[in-house]
């Protein structure tokens, strides 16, 4: 095709960056225990980076052993003699500020936020954090009306709940598992993940000024030997954790033969099919919302795209037409699509995958976009020519990085799609309702969005099938891993 | 000259079918003295063939209207009504007073009764319709979680093996049972009520043999995903869960024995072998600003 734009020189849009000055953080940081910050038992602190210019934002405090157990005490303790005998009206009370405050701080959260994980402004300034405030919304009302969710089953709090969130999305994740868990009347001692702990420490802030009395939520940060030092302490009843299938299923064996409840979120090679009496453009649009969303740090990503034999080539070329539209950069500037890789590791991780990709001999497609110097980049990418076999198309990769495959008819496409040990989500594309619920009632994945992607919301239950965890996040089914029933 | 009474030969049920175990092994459960029979000592292999056959067996069972399904679990119900004096001539002989044994076979026969009646019930107690602020239909329905091992309650033959075995399939899974190693008689005649009762071949798969000896192929099997353990053994319980780690299996820690209990009879026991889905679309909003896409 003649006369096309260039992006990467006819399409050159001025800098349109979010300001930073309103936001107040500290250069160091403590732990949030018992309702106070606490200089770490351990000694130690560690450095929290921007992924997109390499700077130092502040110093965090590791949680040892030590500060491990006053956490876990604190909430006991805060479990024992307040708030599992608190009304579930008043806790909900509590939880209804907690909201009202993230939406009040809602941009400095948002500016911290893309600090801190490199993910665009806009991302985290109209869905991460508005989320966030609406899960705590959301679930702050069911704290009285629990009853009502379990019909003859006595619901009741398990105690006190470890949780560790990962880096992809920070505060969205720890109020994913936060709210129901103080909702359902439990207490909490939560870990972020290393590379993205200044929002959670941000919400430590919150939860002070909310009154939350001391103990009932406590936020240590640390490395991944924190968090095994939670999900191994005796006084802990229950365990929430989102992140990679390897660490889960380290948990889960570590967890073995007690009564620790559990409620896994793990990772995902989610099947994008594209029919060829789907509205195309909007397909690609939502293919490139599927995988490029977040940098692809999703574990729901639409990381396997599956086009029909016949709109292949059509498909194909709107899809590398859009890559090139796609800004590549400054995380807070307004108008960048895809930010910074969250970290060096997981840069590392990237080009591995897309290095293997080129040795199985598939072929692979980056837009012209240029990329900054400093930070850590990766230029949206995809894949032809991939067979099911190779690793790209079978491994979870967290990245931009997208494994296309084609097939000619409704079975091929399902059995494809479902031959793979994850069963996170799926995406389905066509103009025919019939092949739609075909579809959506037989692939095998918790989540099924059709003629749609990647959208999230409080009252929609998120979790996966088969080694993508169990257990569901969100929705009145997100009370239950919070609760013992008799 | 009295008659020369014919005797049994005890099989186990995989697929449908009534082979011996492939290992040729056997074992001798005794009650009051007695023993019982030449039972099917089933091996890794068995389980193997079983898992296969029940996996097979899950499309099929699955895309059964839940009204079929019901029918089904009623029929077996209603073969096994026919039977009542075989059952509790078995339980007599693996050592029930006769009053228990009538009252275990009729809580059985009850107990299918009230769960074939909730195979087109369950999904609408567990559905939702989630009012999501954005422009979607959203909605999260229950489905089988595939296919469930089961290792069957060891002192609850028949009432117990018809609990576990009644939520399992009523929800749309299949299932490989090990049942009761030393009370394995109504069992293998259960299978018999199953295989004339349109329960498709596989949908129930029941092998005879030694707890420990299979318990932690049951709890490895790649294939198989959800384990339910009937028993109280902590050394078993860790055990399990730890090995059902690999593919991430859902496991559940049941009674051993007291089936009589009517807390046996519980929507909560279908749930707990199904997975929610949550399907999204987008509403088309004629004359609203903007896309939903």
């Amino acid at each position: 095709m003649k006369n096309k734009i260039d992006y990467s020189s006819d399409w050159n849009l001025d800098p349109a960056p979010e300001s930073t000055g309103h936001i107040k953080l500290k250069t160091k940081y403590n732990l949030f225990i018992g309702g106070k910050w606490v200089k770490p038992k351990s000694g130690k602190y560690f450095a929290t980076i921007n992924p997109a210019t390499e700077h130092k934002i502040a110093d965090v405090a590791e949680a040892g052993q030590a500060d491990v157990d006053a956490a876990v005490k604190a909430a006991k303790t805060a479990y024992d003699t307040v708030w599992s005998k608190l009304s579930g009206k008043e806790r909900g009370k509590y939880i209804y500020r907690i909201a009202r405050l993230i939406q009040e701080k809602a941009r400095e959260f948002s500016v911290i936020e893309s600090l801190d994980s490199g993910k665009v402004i806009r991302e985290s300034r109209d869905i991460d954090i508005p989320l966030a405030a609406a899960h705590f919304f959301y679930y702050a009302g069911w704290a009285d009306k629990l009853e009502y969710a379990f019909p003859n089953r006595q619901p009741k709090s398990l105690g006190v709940a470890a949780q560790i969130t990962p880096w992809n999305f920070p505060m969205l994740m720890i109020a994913w598992k936060i709210a129901p868990a103080l909702a359902a009347g439990n207490t909490v001692v939560l870990k972020p993940a290393e590379t993205t702990s200044l929002t959670a420490l941000k919400l430590a802030e919150v939860i002070q000024e909310a009154g939350l009395p001391d103990g009932v939520v406590n936020i240590v940060t640390g490395y991944g030997k924190t968090g095994a030092m939670m999900v191994e302490h005796k006084d802990v009843d229950k365990v929430a954790f989102t992140g990679s299938t390897g660490v889960g299923k380290i948990i889960m064996k570590s967890i073995a033969g007690t009564n620790k409840k559990s409620t896994m979120e793990l990772g995902g090679k989610a099947a994008n099919i594209i029919f060829e009496d789907a509205p195309l453009d909007q397909a690609v649009e939502g293919i490139i919302n599927g995988i490029y969303f977040n940098q692809g740090h999703v574990c729901c990503a639409g990381s396997r795209l599956f086009v029909q034999e016949s709109v292949y080539d059509v498909v194909l070329r709107k899809l590398k037409d859009r890559m090139e539209s796609l800004y590549v950069g400054d995380p807070m500037d307004k108008n960048t699509d895809i930010g910074a890789i969250n970290s060096k590791k997981q840069l590392d991780v990237i080009n591995d995958y897309i290095k293997i990709g080129k040795a199985e001999g598939a072929d692979i497609y980056q837009p012209k976009c240029k990329i900054p110097k400093k930070g850590f980049w990766c230029k949206p990418t995809l894949f032809t020519n991939v067979a099911q076999s190779n690793r790209i198309a079978q491994e979870e990769i967290f990245g931009p990085v997208l494994a296309i495959q084609t097939f000619r008819t409704v079975d091929e496409v399902i059995t494809k799609a479902n031959n793979t040990p994850y069963g996170l989500s799926a995406g389905v594309w066509t103009d025919k309702g019939s092949k739609v619920f075909n579809l959506t009632s037989q692939l095998k994945a918790g989540v099924v969005w059709a003629n749609t992607y990647n959208k999230f919301d409080p009252t929609s239950p998120f979790g996966g099938y088969k080694e993508s965890g169990h257990g569901r996040e969100g929705g009145l089914h997100g009370l239950e891993p919070y609760l013992k029933f008799d | 000259m009295s008659r020369i009474e014919v005797l049994k030969t005890y099989k186990i049920y995989i697929g449908g079918k009534f082979p011996r175990t492939e290992s040729g092994r056997y074992y001798q459960p005794e009650a009051n003295g007695k023993v019982l029979g030449n039972i099917c000592l089933s091996s890794r292999k068995d389980l193997r063939n079983a898992v296969v056959a029940a996996r097979s067996a899950q499309g099929g069972w699955v895309v059964k209207s839940a009204y079929n399904r019901s029918q089904i679990l009623y029929r077996i119900a209603e073969i096994l009504e026919g039977r009542r004096t075989q059952f509790i001539e078995e339980l007599i002989q693996q050592g029930s007073k006769k009053a228990q044994a009538e009252k275990e076979v009729n809580l059985s026969i009850d107990r299918l009764i009230y769960f074939a009646g909730w195979c087109d019930k369950y999904t609408q107690i567990f559905s939702s319709v989630n009012p999501v602020a954005s422009s979607h239909f959203n909605f999260s329905v229950p489905e089988p979680t595939g296919v469930v091992a089961i290792l069957a309650p060891e002192e609850s033959g028949l009432l117990g093996l018809i609990s576990q075995i009644a939520p399992t399939i009523a929800g749309g899974n299949t299932c490989v049972v090990l049942a009761s190693e030393n009370k394995p008689l109504c069992s293998v005649t259960l299978a018999e009520v199953l295989s004339t009762s349109d329960v498709p071949g596989g949908v129930i798969n029941i092998l005879t043999g030694n707890r420990k000896e299979l318990i932690l192929h049951f709890a490895t099997h790649m294939d198989v995903n959800a384990l339910i353990y009937c028993g109280d053994n902590s050394t078993e319980i860790k055990s399990i869960h730890e090995a059902a780690v690999d593919n991430l299996k859902r496991v559940m820690i049941r009674d051993g024995g007291g089936y009589v209990s009517d807390k046996y009879e519980s929507p909560y026991l279908i749930y707990s072998l199904q997975e929610t889905k949550t399907t999204w679309h987008p509403i088309e909003k004629i004359g609203a600003a903007g896309s939903v896409y």
